[in-house]
This record gives C-alpha cells, structure tokens and sequence, in this order.
C-alpha cells in the first residue's frame, strides 16, 4: 500500500476554503486536471454516497464516492470508483484547519492506494503533483489576497494536470508538438532490394501515456518493410476488445510507450518477408494475440501467429470474433471434453465468450443454466436457446441450480466472473464436477483450501489462452472448429458496431461507458 | 466544557519541531515562561504516566502528567493535577503536521477543562491567547521568523 500525503498553508480563511472545497461536485470550477463533473442520480453533492462522474482535461473519465463529510472537521473522504488509471483501493482525505495566529487555512490532502508493481512512484508522483499539488495552487491562485505565494519560499507547484510519467510534462510536450510526421515505432533498416519493398507510411493510433480515451492519437507513422518470417497485413477491419482499455491504461503491461494498441485484426498480405513459405500477397489473414499493434492501417507480424480466413467469414467477423471463438472453442473441447449428457452452468451468459459458450454448449446437445445479472440480458440469452436462465442479482444461483438438477449440481461450470461466483459455484458444482475458470470480471478468485476439494472430488481448470493457441497446428484447429461453427448456423454471430479508426477514442470512451451492445471493430 | 484551539505556522521542518517539543521535561528550554522543571520519581520524560512539576516565572507550581506520546503521528497529551488557575479536568494536546508544501510545520495546541462559568472567557484567552500563543511565538524565534 501507499500513502500519499501533501499538505499547504492558504492565504485565505479557513472557512472561505471549506465553502470552496466542500462541494464535492465543484471542483470543475477550480481545479486544473477537471473539465467536467457531475453527480450521478441528481442527487445533492453533499449526500453521503454521491458519485461525482467526471472528465478529466485530458479526455478520462473517473467516477469517485463521497464517503464522509464533516463540516465541524472540515473534512470530507471519498473513494475512486472508477479510473483510467490503476489506482486500486484508492482512498483520499481532504482537510482543512485554521491557522489562528494569521486567519490562514492548513489542508492536508492525503490518500492510500495499491499501486501494481513497478508503477508505485509514478502513480505517487500523479496523485501527489498532478492532483494534490495542482490543487493546492489553483485554490491558492483563486482566494489568496493578495498573492503571497512568492514570499512563502518554495515556489507553487506547476499545474501538471495527471500527467504520468516522470519527465517533466511540458518537455514532453513540446517533443510531440514538433515532432516529425516519423514515429518512433518502425522496423529497423534492411536490405531495400528485398522482395518485401520499401518502407510505407500508414495512418494509426498512437498511444504517448497510460490514461483515458483521449491518449488514442491518430497519428501518420512510417512502417518499415517484414522481417524475415514476417508478413505485411493491410488492415480490413480491427477488433476492439476490453483488454485494449487495460493496455491503454497501463494497468496490463503489454503496450511500451509510445505504442500502438489492439491485439485483434482481418486484412489481406501486401508484401512477405524473407523465409517466409505458404503466405504470398493477396491472403486474407486474421490474428487474435499480442503483440500490440493492430489499430493501424497495417502491420508486420510474424505467419506463425496468422490464420487464413475462409471465403465466407467477412472482414468484420473474423475481426469481431476470433478471440472469443477460439477462446470458445478450447473451452468446450479442450479444458473440457463437453459431451451430450452433461449439466453445464456458464456465468455472465449474456458476455461476448458467454454467448458463444451458450450456443456451442446446446449445439453439443448439453444442458444449459446460465447466469445473467440482469433482466435486459437474462431475454437476449433465453433468445440463444440456453435450457435455464437464473438472475443471480435477485436468485441465488447455488440454490437454482441445485433445483433445477433435482439436487445433483453442474458437471462442468465455465466461470470468467471470479470474486464474485467462485464460493457458490463450489456450491452449484455436482460430485466429481469440474469449474473452469476462465476470467476474474469481479475481482480474484482469492485463496481457497484445495483439501475442501476432496467434499466433492472437485476438478479446477485455470487455462491461459496462449497455452492452447501456441501451436499453429492447435490454433488452426480452433479456428477450424469456430468457423464451421459459424458456418453450420451453431454459432450466431451478430455484426458488430464499426467506427472509424480515426475515432478509436470514442470506440473507447462508448465502450467503457457501456453505450455499446456486441462487439467493435474498427475500420481503417 | 471549555475549549481553546491556538495553532500556527512555523519555518522549520516537523523532526526539528518534534525534536523541541517532545521533551516533556523540556519546558525551560523552550517556553517563555517556565523556570524550572522535573520529572517526578526521577522517571524518563518519555514514559508515559510520568509527571513533571514545574515552576513558572511567576512563582506558581504546577503538576501535568504525560497521558499519551507519539512519534509516529507527532503529539503529546497531557492532563494537569495540580496548578494555580481553578481549571479541572484539563486535557490537553499539542501535535504537529509537516507542511509538504515548503519545509514547514504546522502547530496546533488544544485543551478542554471545566471552571466556574465566569471565569471560562478569561481563562480560554489566558491559556490560548497568553500560554499556547506565547509558546508558540518562543518556537516561531528560535526557527527564525
């Protein structure tokens, strides 16, 4: 855990601070780093609870909770519900105390957070100069009289509004607005007279620092020509998935800055590097994997890592789906054998892998409970055909399961939601069932005594998506398998939404704020 | 109930604040109006429970006993036991915060007590305006301003 703490002296009466300070929806009006805010519900800023929604100036979105608020102490405590950026468990006190001998205002600006590893004095430095610090200025430049600042000693703080990283901000600045139409990120000079042509400029979306939608720059960037055992793919369509958001906000580690995000794309080869046998120029060609890159007109990527499209699957399938469906297909063949006669629970249905498991479960001739967390969702998976479909926001879904199967439980349960569903899948599981788990929406699954396994014989499954698609023999067979899926009419697929991939920032902010139903693709 | 708030700003950083302060027995370093001053069954001035018995300027005695010390959070609190000015249950605590903002400390001192209701004004101005101030004003010197 960390703990930042920051604290000034205003050259304002205490309680001139506090009338300022005090409403938790004002900070829009004296803030820096905060274009926007609103509370959520239209309920009054000073109501225990409130959710203050804002926008950061650099285009984030937080969403934070007033916890308590004092005005004998002066002081208010909130929690950040939602960020751009990995601040976990994040709680902040503001207080105020008077100065008695002066008519000036102490305030203390402190909070905990558990940073992920290596990030803890970047995200140190963010919270205590990007917010604390800009803080203390603007409310210093807003009510001070007159300006005293300068007599004080240490000069004030330059507002540098959540600007992450350590250089200093305007230097990084000032490098981008001159920097040459030539990004940093291309391939290394080679040969010219190789088959693979020269290198070509295309559009794509940089990202310079971790942070909200709007760190999504288009931006021109030149590609150099494949290495050896690569391939050049001229962008079709580009997948748009939730682990983008993780990698644009840093809290997954696989986008070096400056980098270019998206791990899912359809195109055809343009040009092929050397060695390179069984792909030539013309391919329609998908991939679902990192490394980064894919929100580009184009891209190398080494043939390893392809799948050739068929005929019949579109640009925009093949973008939309081929993670979901491979990851699909090797859960029900591969970490579990999913035969006719079987019981299967699947949580979070209504979810893009949910709905592929629902349709690929019954198509096997399987039972089917699923779980949704909401009315809206539990109709769109009755539509898919599941058997049983159990609210688990209203029903204990460990009880209806165990009713529905006349007390016998699930033989296998596919479970992406974590924290919140491992115990009473424990529950709902039959003798000598199987969870598989798969994903962790809610949180962690925790720490669990395997020797309480032994009350039901109980197999658990945590399967990684890269030790079932390795293989360019094993993810060719998915791949296979999803498609003729598709193909049989097992498996709907639903068009996805397209935007522009200049407008990948708004693909984003719609994405995070839940606007979108299905899946998203961009379009170069 | 009585009670008197008195805080301030001073230039220098908490440790050097604390390392003042923190010395229950440390009175006639740094008060203005303290003569002399003991700890009372020859007991360590950090310990907590112990009592120092000093001596003001103007001839009164006074007994306070160290109820609470803390290096962590930079406060003492203290209760009187005997003293000239007609207060009971007289509690008191002086704590400081680091100002982050510029190497300086913020002070408070603060005390609860009950009197006779026609003496509590006096005795808040003489405790908060006269003592609390009146140290205060002495550290504010030593650190230079």
């Amino acid at each position: 855990m960390v703990t930042v703490r920051q604290s000034t002296v205003i050259d304002a009466p205490v309680d001139e601070v506090w009338r300022t300070l005090r409403d938790f929806n004002g900070h829009d009006r004296w803030h820096p780093a905060v274009a926007a805010s609103e509370i959520e519900g239209g309920v009054a800023s000073d109501m225990i609870g409130a959710v203050r929604h804002f926008r950061l100036a650099d285009g984030g979105e937080l969403r934070e909770q007033l916890l308590s608020l004092s005005d004998k102490d002066r002081s208010f405590t909130y929690c950040i519900l939602e960020a751009p950026f990995p601040l976990m468990n994040y709680v902040a006190t503001v207080r105020l105390k008077p100065v008695t001998d002066g008519n000036r205002t102490f305030w203390e600006w402190r909070s905990t957070f558990d940073p992920p590893s290596g990030r803890r004095q970047e995200l140190s430095q963010l919270v205590g100069e990007g917010i604390y610090r800009a803080g203390f200025a603007a409310i210093q430049a807003l009510l001070s009289t007159p300006p005293r600042s300068v007599a004080r000693g240490s000069p004030p703080p330059e507002p540098t509004p959540y600007a992450p990283s350590s250089p200093a901000p305007q230097a990084v600045q000032i490098a981008r607005d001159h920097a040459p139409s030539v990004s940093p990120i291309h391939a290394p000079a080679r040969d010219v007279a190789s088959r693979a042509g020269e290198a070509i400029s295309v559009n794509a979306i940089v990202v310079d620092r971790y942070g909200g939608p709007d760190v999504l720059e288009p931006r021109r960037i030149d590609l150099g020509p494949p290495e050896p055992g690569e391939v050049r793919i001229r962008h079709r369509a580009i997948g748009v998935n939730f682990i983008d958001v993780y990698c644009r906000t840093g809290y997954f580690d696989l986008l070096p800055l400056p980098g270019i995000p998206g791990m899912e794309a359809a195109g055809v080869i343009e040009a092929v590097g050397q060695g390179v046998t069984g792909y030539s120029p013309g391919e329609r060609v998908a991939y679902a994997c990192p490394p980064v890159g894919a929100y580009a007109e184009a891209r190398n990527m080494g043939t390893d890592l392809l799948v050739r499209l068929p005929d019949d699957i579109s640009d925009d399938i093949a973008a939309a789906t081929l993670l979901k469906g491979v990851t699909a297909s090797f859960l029900v063949h591969d970490v579990h054998r999913l035969a006719a006669s079987e019981t299967v629970l699947i949580h979070a249905a209504a979810g893009g892998v949910g709905q592929l498991l629902v349709h690929w479960a019954k198509d096997i001739g399987a039972t089917v409970i699923a779980t949704v967390s909401t009315d809206d969702k539990k109709r769109i998976v009755e539509g898919l055909g599941a058997d049983h479909v159990i609210v688990y926001s209203r029903e204990n879904f460990a009880e209806a399961v165990s009713r529905i199967t006349g007390g016998r439980g699930a033989d296998v349960i596919y479970d992406a939601v974590g924290k919140d569903t491992f115990a009473g899948s424990l529950g709902a599981l039959a003798v000598r069932g199987h969870i598989v788990s798969f994903g962790q929406a809610s949180g962690p699954v925790g720490n669990w005594d395997v020797g309480r396994f032994a009350s039901k014989s109980i197999t658990l499954s945590r399967p990684n998506y890269g030790h079932y698609t390795s293989d360019p023999n094993e993810l060719a067979t998915h791949v296979g398998r999803f498609y003729s899926a598709v193909r049989r009419g097992a498996l709907r697929l639903d068009e996805p939404t397209r935007y522009d991939l200049a407008d990948a920032s708004k693909a984003h902010g719609d994405l995070e704020a839940r606007r979108t139903t299905g899946a998203i693709v961009l379009i170069p | 109930m009585a009670k008197v708030y008195t805080s301030t700003v001073i230039s220098a950083s908490v440790a050097d604040v604390w390392r003042v302060v923190r010395d229950f027995n440390g009175l006639p370093d740094w008060t203005p109006f303290v003569a002399d001053s003991r700890i009372e069954q020859n007991m360590p001035a950090d310990q907590i429970g112990c009592i120092r018995n000093f001596t003001l300027k103007d001839g009164g005695r006074i007994r306070e006993q160290l109820l609470g010390l803390s290096d962590y959070d930079f406060t003492c609190t203290y209760s009187i036991l005997e003293s000239p000015m007609g207060v009971e249950n007289y509690i008191a605590t002086l704590s400081l915060s680091p100002i982050t903002d510029g190497n300086a400390t913020f002070a408070e001192w603060q005390a609860d007590f009950d009197c006779e209701p026609d003496r509590e004004a006096a005795l808040i101005q003489q405790v908060g305006g006269g003592v609390f101030q009146g140290a205060f004003d002495a550290l504010k010197s030593r650190f230079g301003r």
